[in-house]
């Protein structure tokens, strides 16, 4: 496996192992508290929609021009992973709460509790809802992730795996420990994965603008560190500011 | 019907831009210099690397609030 290959592989790992912890929280709350047959149609009509959504998308972006391609992918890689990277390092820099799986499973499982009850043999509708929602908007990031990384790579199959991977992984934790994934770095794999989003971000969106690297895809290896030293002195900066500006 | 167009484009706009608008107006500026850069063959490669750091540290700055 190249370089590039292990790249995409592990950013779009990384990336759909956190927005399956987000989908699974939501999915468990309503489950546990509701019904979980309507939780579970709720997540089989979410998959089957990022089904459609991704088989409409998938060839409309391997169709347009290399260029038009890599500017487009490379622009909304770079807004996507300066939003994950500002976050992480906001939460790195403890101005920002960290994301609690425990607290969020705690206000899905109130709401459920608070909506209505329902006809125990009908449809819930309140647990099919928010399952399809919770697995329709974490999905579709993946989906983005997975069709624009597997596009410019020619690897749309690999990028696939990888998300695969991530979901059945964290899908089998879920229902192995029948609770909310804790425990999972959340904040560092955030924080790597908008890492490597900008830095691929720069990658393409440079070359589809018309620019040449130097080392051609080697760049890569100085982007990707580069990222991370202006992010890790980011969160340095914002500690020692935040330590400047608090009463003695 | 335009409450409902209007909680589409809400969504959209939240998916694609997220909380801090100035970070996906930085993005189209710091491409479309580089193509403005390239198109008169000069070295224009380094250009999206130095704003996209200085977006990145302008925009936890700023959300960081004033001091």
């Amino acid at each position: 496996m190249s370089g590039a290959e292990l790249g995409l592989a592990l950013s779009v790992f990384l990336a759909c192992a956190v927005e399956a912890v987000e989908a699974l929280t939501i999915v468990l709350a309503v489950g546990v508290t509701r019904d979980w047959r309507s939780s579970f149609y709720g997540v089989g009509a979410a998959l089957v929609a990022l089904a459609i959504i991704s088989a409409v998308l998938g060839p409309a972006l391997t169709a347009l021009p290399l260029d038009v391609l890599r500017i487009a992918v490379g622009g909304l890689l770079l807004v996507f992973g300066l939003q994950w990277l500002r976050k992480a390092v906001l939460r790195a820099a403890g101005l920002k709460a960290l994301h609690d799986e425990t607290a969020a499973f705690a206000k899905e499982r109130a709401a459920a509790q608070a909506a209505g009850s329902t006809d125990s043999r009908a449809i819930d509708g309140y647990a099919f809802t928010i399952a399809f929602k919770g697995v329709l908007l974490e999905g579709l990031e993946v989906v983005f992730i997975v069709l624009t990384f597997g596009a410019n790579q020619h690897d749309v199959g690999l990028a696939a795996i990888a998300a695969g991977v991530a979901v059945v992984t964290v899908a089998a934790a879920g229902v192995a420990v029948r609770a909310p994934l804790a425990r999972v770095p959340e904040n560092a794999m955030k924080f790597a994965v908008g890492v490597m989003l900008t830095s691929f971000g720069m990658f393409w969106g440079g070359e589809g603008a018309g620019a040449h690297w130097p080392g051609a895809d080697a760049a890569l290896l100085a982007l990707i560190p580069g990222t991370l030293l202006v992010a890790l002195a980011s969160v340095l900066g914002l500690r020692r500011r935040a330590r400047v500006g608090a009463p003695a | 019907m335009i409450d409902r167009l209007r909680s589409i484009w809400l969504a959209i706009w939240d998916f694609v831009v997220g909380d801090d608008w100035q970070l996906a107006a930085g993005v189209v500026i710091a491409l479309g210099l580089t193509a403005i850069v390239a198109g008169t063959g000069a070295v224009a490669w380094w250009i999206t690397p130095a704003v996209i750091a200085v977006l990145l540290l302008t925009s936890v700055w700023r959300a960081a609030g004033p001091r």
